[in-house]
């Protein structure tokens, strides 16, 4: 009994963004079915999928990685990060110089750069995250600063030449691998997303992160530093940050501080709370926040299939999402568990009966 | 607490509460600041005209950083001000451009009328879903600044700007602006024999008189309301509010209806400033707001906060940009670093007197204590 539960204990958890996709999926069937379609495409001798499946989920991958790394400072720090597009210009810009600089843009001098990217988004979300986990600032005042300058960092960083990437490496990053039908992005997400499932099976810091989330006090007096463990969940959405920029940067093939990742923070706080996680922190589920990521997407490429403009799609978007929260609201769920047990109950008493 | 009580009935020393000292910081900042403007003369700092028109320029933002002030004392956040007072001004501009009604007057209450109920609407709603449905209030509001953003579009005409400049009502809240005749500068010159004046005169703008008078009416509201201290109890600690037979849900439902009617009212005064309508309106002015909150004195976690802090906040924020924009710093990305660079810095240092304090190396002189609040908010040193 007690396996059995434990075992659907991850559906119960991501039941409203699994009910919200069914939802959008039914309607989406109602409405078209042709939305569906994925055909082959072969453009130069290699083949390439195509339809509006595969551009949810390719165009959905920035949000996806950075709704991860914004679970995790969630879950930890109980607020949230919203400098996340800005610190992603500011990747960008370091990207795209430290690329410029290497000399002529091959597999290697790419690497370096996305290595040197990282390691500066590092450094300023340990700034953030100093601010949260040693000045005790709240996650969202402490990320505040960086939100209202980050853009202007990376256009000092970036100067305002506008630097155009030709290189089919970079076509490989942000579009597709010649002879791979499916779009990198989506292998990026796919590859960050098993890194850290191995990074969270093979260590405690899961538990920990949760731990510190719960009751920090709690956690302190049970040998766990709250300290490093919110630093390092500032650290590792760093990583997120730089890998997200590289694919904005590269889908473009040229960097623009001002349009980089924009209004992402909000999409992935957003994914975050779809996915079913608590923006109070504690418990989290990465696989729910991946799964907003698409839900958003696929909301967005739905109404662009019916044909709102994009300047009207915002609107009909929050509609949506105050109905996807609402389902999912404390009140609705005990009301539904309070009819489940009502039932049980009753049947639970006719069986009764039927023993008498 | 008991330790804190104790102290009081002896009447030896009485702690400030931390409200009041984070207060105290901001007020202190700004001021410091202000003087060093004035001493070095950044441009026209020296010139009273400029705390008035900061004052003018910034109605609209101390409105809405009061209206967000009593939601975050409650324990929440409300991040779709900005967002109203885009919808209430571009609705309200629509209205000006194409109402009949002859009479200014009547024009003014009823866009003042739309302006409240459209934040009437909006706070009602949110505070429905937060308080009732018992969603978290950064994601509704969030969805809030949303679709408010997204109606504002879809209402603008084709996302042009709306120009009300000749309307008859923006004419008339022009005019009633008050003069302040001490501070109106003549300067003559002579040209070709002939003697020009140029006046230069100072005003209070009616938006800006009713922005002071939202701001006392908030302050009189938290500090001796039943409703005030309600609001203060359930943001301190909802469980003990509740036991205390506080109606919890009624409380935090009411202070959402406060702030979104709050809003609705700055977007009509920001349209009587700005007698135009962008769907740019504000933008970002969320964020202006919790940051003056929170420099202010308010605390995100709740029970914690007082507006005429909030109000220092703005203007802290407001001098800010302005020395910056008029210093002859050109390229306009390092006045957004340096702003958020002194943002930065004044968090931390928040941060690190409330951390001081705590450890009890901090000791205020006897004079500050004459402001020390008589009830003090239910909350402890957080």
């Amino acid at each position: 009994m007690r396996t059995k539960k434990s075992s659907l204990a991850w559906l119960m958890d991501l039941l409203i963004p699994l009910v919200a996709l069914a939802v959008l999926v039914l309607f989406n069937l109602i409405r078209d079915p042709e939305f569906f379609r994925v055909t082959i495409e072969w453009s130069e001798g290699n083949p390439r999928l195509d339809g509006n499946l595969i551009s949810i989920i390719d165009s959905a991958s920035e949000l996806a990685i950075i709704a991860m790394g914004m679970t995790l400072v969630t879950a930890s720090c109980g607020g949230q990060d919203i400098s996340v597009g800005t610190v992603g210009a500011i990747a960008g810009a370091i990207f795209v110089q430290t690329l410029v600089r290497m000399g002529p843009i091959s597999v290697l001098t790419v690497i370096g750069a996305l290595l040197v990217c990282c390691l500066g988004t590092i450094l300023f979300k340990l700034f953030n995250g100093t601010l949260v986990a040693v000045f005790k600032i709240q996650p969202m005042i402490a990320t505040l600063v960086l939100y209202s300058c980050g853009r202007d960092i990376g256009y000092m960083i970036n100067g305002s030449a506008t630097e155009e990437l030709a290189s089919p490496v970079i076509r490989a990053i942000g579009i597709r691998i010649p002879g791979v039908p499916v779009s990198t992005p989506f292998l990026l997400v796919v590859l960050v997303g098993l890194l850290l499932f191995l990074f969270f099976r093979l260590t405690n810091i899961r538990l920990y992160t949760q731990a510190v989330g719960v009751n920090q006090g709690a956690a302190r007096l049970n040998g766990i530093q709250p300290t490093l463990i919110k630093l390092l969940s500032f650290v590792i959405l760093g990583i997120c940050v730089a890998v997200a920029a590289v694919i904005g940067v590269a889908r473009m093939g040229t960097l623009t501080p001002k349009t980089l990742l924009a209004d992402i923070e909000m999409d992935a706080i957003l994914a975050v709370a779809i996915g079913g996680n608590s923006l109070g922190g504690g418990k989290f589920r990465l696989s729910g926040s991946v799964l907003g990521a698409y839900i958003i997407q696929m909301l967005t490429t739905t109404l662009q299939n019916m044909g709102v403009g994009s300047e009207h799609i915002r609107a009909y978007k929050a509609i949506a999402i105050i109905i996807i929260v609402t389902a999912g609201s404390p009140v609705i769920k005990s009301w539904f568990t309070a009819m489940k047990n009502k039932r049980s109950a009753s049947a639970d008493a006719a069986s009764l009966k039927g023993v008498g | 607490m008991t330790v804190q009580k104790a102290k009081t009935l002896t009447g030896k020393k009485e702690p400030l509460s931390n409200t009041m000292l984070l207060m105290l910081v901001s007020i202190g900042i700004f001021i410091a600041m202000y003087a060093a403007a004035v001493i070095f003369n950044a441009k026209g700092f020296r010139n009273p005209k400029m705390f008035f028109d900061l004052l003018n320029e910034n109605s609209m933002l101390i409105i809405i950083a009061c209206s967000l002030t009593v939601v975050m004392i409650g324990g929440g956040i409300n991040i779709s001000v900005a967002g109203v007072v885009s919808l209430t001004c571009m609705v309200d501009a629509l209205y000006l451009q194409k109402s009949a009604v002859a009479s200014p007057f009547l024009n003014i209450l009823i866009s003042l009328g739309i302006a409240l109920g459209i934040g009437l609407a909006f706070g009602a709603f949110q505070g429905f879903l937060i308080s009732h449905l018992e969603i978290q209030p950064f994601i509704v509001t969030l969805a809030g600044m949303i679709l408010a953003r997204g109606l504002t579009t879809i209402v603008s005409p084709g996302g042009k700007p709306v120009d009300v400049n000749a309307s008859g009502a923006v004419t008339a809240m022009w005019d009633a602006r008050i003069n302040i005749p001490w501070f109106t500068e003549v300067t003559e010159k002579v040209k070709l024999g002939k003697v020009t004046q140029t006046v230069v005169s100072t005003d209070l703008e009616i938006g800006t008189l009713v922005a002071l008078l939202v701001l006392v009416l908030v302050f009189l509201l938290l500090r001796y309301a039943k409703l005030g201290r309600n609001i203060y109890a359930i943001g301190g600690n909802q469980q003990s509010a509740m036991m205390l037979g506080i109606n919890v849900k009624r409380t935090r439902f009411i202070s959402y209806v406060i702030s979104g009617l709050l809003s609705g009212l700055a977007g009509f005064i920001f349209l009587m400033h700005a007698p135009s309508a962008k769907t740019t309106v504000a933008a970002r002015g969320e964020m202006d707001a919790i940051a003056a909150s929170i420099i202010g004195g308010t605390l995100l976690t709740g029970g914690v906060g007082n507006v005429f802090g909030t109000f220092f906040g703005v203007m802290i924020l407001a001098t800010i940009t302005k020395i910056i924009g008029l210093s002859d710093v050109n390229e306009s990305f390092w006045q957004n670093i340096a702003s958020g660079a002194m943002l930065g810095l004044f968090i931390m240092l928040q941060s690190v007197i409330l951390s001081v304090r705590g450890k009890g190396k901090i000791h205020l002189p006897e004079w500050l204590k004459f402001i020390k609040p008589k009830g003090d908010p239910i909350s402890p040193a957080k």
